[in-house]
C-alpha cells in the first residue's frame, strides 16, 4: 500500500479524531480502546483514506463514527460479510472490523468462523465484557458460568464461548489477546494486527462498567495479574509471576505450571512460537482460563498477546490469483466476446 | 400453434413399427409449430435430449421455447411418479411466445412418465412408450393395476411401441460397456427417434457428443451409435406413416443464440458493469432456481467479475452492500426464502443509500415451497417485506430474453439512484429458452456513473456541522454524504478516495450532513426524501404501451414472466373477433407514469397472475382501478387456453 512515491503524511492520534460526540459510558474500556487505536494508526503512515472501520451493532460497534477514516456501521453480527465485500472491492484498504462479544460470538458467530476460514485480510476486534450492554444487561455466549443478569436469574447455566479457541479451530492466521487497561500491549497488538496479512483477530478484555464490572480485575488488578497473565513472546520460554518463577511445561499432550528452580529449569519450559504452522499449541495456550483454573493447586494463567502469526495466502490474493489466471489462458473479457455462445446461428 | 396438424384423420393406436410401419403410404407433411415433451426418469437424460433436440431446432431456423420441468430431488427413487423429468420444446416457423400449451408428442421412457404427462398430449398426439420398462414392478411403482398399454386407454393417441432400452443395447454392443452404461445411452435412441420424426439433421448433437466425451472415445462412438440408431430405427421400420418438417420462422436478420432466462441475466449483469467499468461482485448462496446466475458468473472471470459462494444468505448480500460501499457493483441473488433472510440488510442499502441489485429468482412459496417450480408471488415481499417505510425499487423481465435486458436496467437504476433494485425474475423464464438476437455493443444503453472525487461543500466542517450550523460554514471544503442530486441521489464516494472519508450506517441520518440524527422532524424528512427518490425513478423509465385494441372495454395486464402466455391468449383471441387490449408491467416500484392514464381508459381490466392476486392488489389500492384477478397457484406457468378463457368471460 505504501508503494505510491507520494510521501507519506505524518499523522498525530488526534487527526484521527471526528467531530461527533463520543457516547460511551464513563469509566467505559472502550475509551481506552479507541485511544489506542489512534496511537497505533497514527505510527503505521498510512494515509486516513486507505482505512476503513466496519461494525455491527452494540456498544463497541459505535466506534467508526468516532475515527476519522471511512467507516461503515452496518446490521448487528454481519460486519464481516460487509468487511470482506469491501476488500473484493477495494484491495487497497485496510479493514478493521469491530465486533463485541454478542455481535461476533452469538448473532455473527457464523460470519466470524467464514471470514477466518477464508482468511480475508481483515483485522477483527472483538471488545469483549462478557454482557450485552446496548441492550442493558443481559448475560452473553461469553458470560462466564454463574453469570448473573437480567436475563440469567440465578446465574447463567450455558458453557460460554472461548474466543480464541473458536478463531483458531477456524483457522485464523492471527491470533492474539489484549486488555483494555494494558495500553502499551494494546497498542503493540493493533500495530501486530495491522502488519500481519490475512485475517487478524484480536480479543479485547473490555471492561463494562455499569453490566458487569470488574469482571477482568484478575486481569487488570496491578497486585494480582502478574499471576493470573502469562505475557507471551515469540521465541521466548513461557514465564509468569510476579517473581517470574513460573513456568508452562509439557507434559505429554497436557500443558501444567511448574516452578522454576523447583520442578524443571527454564529449558524444559514451553518456548512461545507463535509462527508454528500447526495451531495444537496455540490452542491448547487458548485453553488457560482463569474462572474455571483459579482454584486449582497451580492456576493457569491466561496467556495475552500473539499466539498465532502465520502466512497463508489471503482470500484475495487466491482470487486474484484465478482471474490472473483466466485472463493469461483467454485474454482479457471483452464485451463483445461475452455474447458468443458455443452455437450460434446467423439470419440473413 | 399446432392444432392444425393433426391431418390423419384417425388416431391409429398401436402401430408397432416392426410389423405395421410398411402398410401405410408415407407422407411428409409440413406444419406450423410442433410441441413436444420428452418426459422419464431423473436419471434417464431427457433435460439433455430436450436441450439438444432444442438446439438443433434453433439452428434449423425455428422460433423456439422451452420449459424444462423437473423434480426437487436429485435423483428419488427411480421409476417413481416423483421422480419424472420432463422438457418441453415448442418449435415454430413464426413467431412464438411461449413453449405451447398441449403436446403434439411425448416421448415417454417409463410407466411414471406416462402417468404424470399423459394429461397434456393433445388428443391424436403421438405417444412414443419405451415399452422395455413396463413390467410389473415398473408399473407399481407408477401406481398402474394394468399396464396402459394394454387397457386401451391410450386408444385416443398414436402409440409407437418401441422397446428402446432393448434396441439401444442393441446398438452399442460392439462398444464394452457395462449394462449400466449402455443404457445410459438410452436418451440419445429416443432423440435419434424424434430427430427422424421432424426430419431434424444429427450433426448439432453428433458434434456434441464428440466434444463433450472428448476423453472417452467409447462414450463418443456408443452415443453416436445410439443416437443413428434411433434415426435409422425410424426410418428403416418407418415408424409412422408421416414425418413433419417444421419451415424456418421469419426472423430479422442477426446473429442468434439460444438462451435461457438466467443465462440471460448473466451476460446483462456482466455487461453493465463492463459498460459502467466497474467491478461486478456478486454474493450468492446456492439455491434453486437462481443458482445457475452464480455458476454462469463464475465462469467470467476474465470479464472482471467476482463472485463469492457466501456461507449463507445473509453473509451474500453484505458482501453484496460492502462491495458497493467499495466501488464496485455488489449483486446478489436468491429466491424467495433467501429473500427473507435478506430483508434486515436490503434495508441498510436503504437508510445508508448504497447501491444494490437483489436478483430473486421467484419460485413457488411459502417456505421451502417448491423449490422447482414457478410462481410470481415475491411481488408484494419485495414491495412491503421489510421494517419501517422502506421503499426499493422493483423491476421484473418478462421472457427469457429480456432477462438480458432488465438486468442491465437494475444496474443502470440502482447506480443512479443509488438504492436497492429488486430484479424479479421466475423459474419460467429463468429455465426456459429462446433465440436471443445478439446485441451490438455500441448500441447497448450507457450506465454512466460519477463517483465523487472532491469535497461537495465550500462550508460545514469542524464541530458545528454535525447540526450544520451557519457558523461553521465556510470553515474549509468538506464531504457531505447525503447531499443530493436533483433526482435526490446522494452522491457515491468511494474509500481509498482522499478527503471524502465519512461514515455511514443504519441509523437515521440528518439529511445533507450523513450524521445520526434522532430528530422527529428529521426522520420524517428523511422518510419522505427516501420515498421520492423512488419515485423519481419514474421520470427515467419508458411509459407503459398498449397494444392490441385500443378501444376495447377490456385490458388485460400482466406482469413479469406471464408476458409470453398472455399476449399468445391475447393475439388468438383477437383473432377470433373479440376486442382486446394489453399492457405488460416490467416496472412495478415505481409504476409508469402513465400507469392511471391508462388503467381509466379501459372499462373491465384482467390481472393474470401467477399468485394470489399481488398486482391486483397494488392496482386497486394504488390507482382504485376496477380490476379482477385470474389466479393460478399450481407451481405451473398459465396455459394460452386458460386466459383466453377468461378474457372470453370477462368480453362477453
Amino acid at each position: 500500500m505504501a508503494a505510491t512515491s507520494t510521501p507519506l503524511p505524518t499523522l498525530k492520534p488526534d487527526d484521527f479524531k471526528t467531530d461527533q460526540e463520543v457516547r460511551w459510558c464513563p469509566g467505559c474500556g472502550d475509551y481506552s480502546i479507541l485511544a489506542q487505536m489512534k496511537k497505533a494508526l497514527a505510527s503505521l503512515g498510512m494515509p486516513r483514506e486507505k482505512i476503513a472501520f466496519v461494525s455491527g451493532i452494540g456498544c463497541s460497534s459505535r466506534f467508526p463514527y468516532y475515527m476519522n477514516t471511512y467507516g461503515f456501521h452496518t446490521i448487528h453480527g454481519r460486519a464481516p460479510t460487509f468487511a470482506t465485500g469491501l476488500r473484493l472491492a477495494n484491495p487497497d484498504l485496510q479493514v478493521w472490523v469491530v465486533t463485541g462479544d454478542g455481535d461476533g460470538l452469538s448473532i455473527g458467530g457464523n460470519h466470524l468462523v467464514h471470514a477466518l476460514r477464508r482468511n480475508i485480510d481483515i483485522k477483527v476486534l472483538l471488545f469483549n465484557n462478557e454482557i450485552y450492554g446496548l441492550t442493558k444487561g443481559q448475560y452473553s455466549p461469553a458470560s462466564r458460568l454463574g453469570t448473573s443478569s437480567k436475563t440469567s436469574p440465578g446465574g447463567s447455566f450455558e458453557t460460554p464461548v472461548k474466543p480464541l479457541s473458536l478463531a483458531l479451530a477456524a483457522e485464523a492466521t492471527f491470533v492474539a489477546r489484549t486488555i483494555d487497561l494494558d495500553v502499551q500491549h494494546m497498542v503493540t497488538t493493533f500495530q501486530k494486527a495491522a502488519a500481519h496479512k490475512g485475517s487478524a483477530f484480536v480479543e479485547i478484555y473490555q471492561n463494562c462498567k455499569i453490566f458487569n464490572d470488574g469482571v477482568f480485575e484478575y486481569a487488570t488488578d496491578k497486585s494480582v495479574k502478574s499471576d493470573n497473565l502469562l505475557y507471551l513472546e515469540h521465541g521466548k520460554p513461557m514465564i509468569f509471576g510476579k517473581d517470574k518463577n513460573k513456568g508452562i511445561r509439557l507434559n505429554g499432550v497436557k500443558p501444567e505450571v511448574v516452578e522454576i528452580g523447583k520442578d524443571c529449569q527454564i529449558d524444559d519450559l514451553l518456548t512461545h512460537d507463535e509462527s508454528n504452522e500447526d495451531a495444537t499449541l496455540a490452542y491448547l495456550l487458548s485453553r488457560f482460563a482463569h474462572d474455571t483454573d483459579k482454584d486449582a493447586v497451580k492456576p493457569f494463567p491466561e496467556p495475552v498477546g500473539v499466539y498465532r502469526n502465520v502466512r497463508k495466502p489471503t482470500y484475495e490474493e487466491l482470487l486474484d490469483g484465478r482471474i490472473g489466471d483466466a485472463i493469461a489462458k483467454k485474454g482479457k473479457g471483452k464485451i463483445e466476446d461475452l455474447f458468443k455462445a458455443e452455437d450460434v446461428w446467423t439470419v440473413s | 400453434m399446432s392444432s392444425e396438424q393433426g391431418s390423419l384423420a384417425t388416431p391409429v393406436a398401436g402401430i408397432n413399427g416392426s410389423t405395421n410401419g410398411h402398410a401405410h403410404k408415407h407422407v411428409r407433411e409440413t406444419v406450423d409449430a410442433v410441441t413436444i415433451r420428452f418426459a422419464g426418469d431423473s436419471g434417464d437424460g431427457m433435460q439433455l435430449a430436450g436441450t439438444q433436440f432444442t438446439n438443433t431446432s434453433a439452428l434449423a431456423g425455428n422460433d423456439i421455447a422451452t420449459f424444462p420441468d423437473f423434480p426437487a430431488e436429485i435423483r428419488a427413487p427411480a421409476g417413481t411418479l416423483a421422480g419424472v423429468s420432463g422438457f418441453q420444446v415448442h418449435f415454430s416457423a413464426s413467431d412464438i411466445h411461449t413453449p405451447g400449451d398441449d403436446l403434439d408428442a411425448l416421448i415417454v421412457m417409463n410407466p411414471a412418465a406416462l402417468k404424470t404427462n399423459l394429461k397434456d398430449l393433445r388428443s391424436g398426439g403421438i405417444l412414443i412408450v419405451n415399452t422395455d420398462n413396463f413390467g410389473v414392478s415398473d408399473l407399481d411403482k407408477a401406481r398402474y393395476k394394468i399396464s396402459p398399454l394394454e387397457d386401451n386407454s391410450l386408444n385416443g393417441y398414436r402409440v409407437v411401441r418401441v422397446p428402446v432400452a432393448k434396441l439401444t443395447r442393441l446398438s452399442v454392443a460392439d462398444f464394452k460397456l457395462s449394462p449400466k452404461e449402455a443404457d445410459r445411452c438410452k436418451n440419445f435412441f429416443a432423440l435419434g427417434l424424434v430427430y427422424w420424426l421432424y426430419e431434424r439433421s444429427m450433426d448439432v448433437t453428433l458434434k456434441w457428443i464428440r466434444e463433450k466425451f472428448a476423453k472417452n472415445p467409447q462414450y463418443v462412438n456408443a452415443n453416436t451409435a445410439a443416437l443413428k440408431a434411433g434415426y435409422n430405427y425410424g426410418e428403416t421400420v418407418e415408424l409412422l406413416p408421416v414425418q413433419y418438417q417444421v419451415a424456418k420462422a421469419k426472423i430479422s436478420p442477426g446473429t442468434y443464440r439460444k438462451i435461457t432466462g438466467n443465462e440471460a441475466a448473466v451476460l446483462g449483469l456482466a455487461a453493465a458493469a463492463q459498460l459502467a467499468n466497474k467491478t461486478l461482485v456478486y454474493g450468492s448462496y446456492p439455491i434453486t432456481p437462481a443458482s445457475g446466475i452464480l455458476e454462469g458468473l463464475a465462469e467470467l472471470r476474465r470479464y472482471g467479475v467476482k463472485t463469492f459462494q457466501a456461507e449463507d444468505e445473509i453473509a451474500a448480500i453484505g458482501v453484496a452492500i460492502g462491495a458497493s460501499y467499495g466501488g464496485a457493483i455488489g449483486i446478489t441473488g436468491t429466491s424467495g426464502p433467501g429473500v427473507c433472510l435478506k430483508s434486515e440488510a436490503i434495508n441498510l442499502a436503504v437508510m445508508t443509500e448504497l447501491p444494490l441489485v437483489i436478483v430473486n429468482v421467484q419460485r413457488g412459496g411459502p417456505s421451502t415451497g417448491l423449490p422447482t417450480k414457478t410462481e410470481q408471488s415475491d411481488l408484494l415481499q419485495a414491495m412491503f417485506g421489510r421494517n419501517g417505510d422502506s421503499p426499493v425499487a422493483i423491476i421484473a423481465p418478462q421472457s427469457p430474453v429480456d432477462c438480458f435486458d432488465m438486468a442491465m436496467e437494475a444496474i443502470r437504476i440502482a447506480t443512479q439512484f443509488m438504492c436497492p433494485v429488486f430484479y424479479l425474475s421466475d423459474g419460467y423464464i429463468a429455465n426456459g429458452s429462446e433465440p436471443w438476437k445478439l446485441p451490438e455493443v455500441a448500441k447497448l444503453p450507457k450506465i454512466e456513473i460519477k463517483n465523487a472525487t472532491e469535497p461537495n461543500s465550500a462550508g460545514w466542517s469542524g464541530p458545528g456541522h454535525e447540526n450544520g450550523d451557519e457558523e461553521s460554514k465556510g470553515k474549509g471544503a468538506t464531504f457531505l454524504p447525503y447531499k443530493r442530486d436533483e433526482l435526490l441521489a446522494r452522491p457515491w464516494a468511494i474509500p481509498g478516495t482522499p478527503g471524502l472519508e465519512h461514515r455511514i450506517g443504519g441509523i437515521e441520518k440528518q439529511d445533507v450532513t450523513g450524521n445520526i440524527n434522532y430528530e422527529p422532524a428529521n426522520h420524517e424528512h428523511m422518510t419522505h426524501t427516501r420515498a421520492k427518490k423512488i419515485e423519481n425513478i419514474a421520470l427515467t423509465i419508458p411509459d407503459l404501451e398498449v397494444t392490441g385494441d385500443q378501444d376495447a372495454d377490456l385490458l388485460v395486464v400482466g406482469w413479469g414472466g406471464t408476458y409470453g402466455s398472455i399476449t399468445t391468449a391475447v393475439e388468438r383471441s383477437r383473432k377470433r373477433g373479440l376486442k382486446v387490449a394489453q399492457v405488460h408491467f416490467r416496472y412495478l416500484n415505481p409504476m409508469p407514469k402513465n400507469t392511471e392514464a391508462v388503467l381509466k381508459r379501459f372499462k373491465k381490466i384482467l390481472v393474470p397472475e401467477l399468485n394470489s392476486g399481488q398486482l391486483n392488489w397494488l392496482l386497486r389500492a394504488k390507482y382504485l382501478a376496477p380490476a379482477e384477478g385470474l389466479n393460478k397457484v399450481q407451481g405451473k406457468p398459465f396455459l394460452v387456453s386458460e386466459i383466453e378463457a377468461a378474457i372470453e368471460k370477462m368480453v362477453k
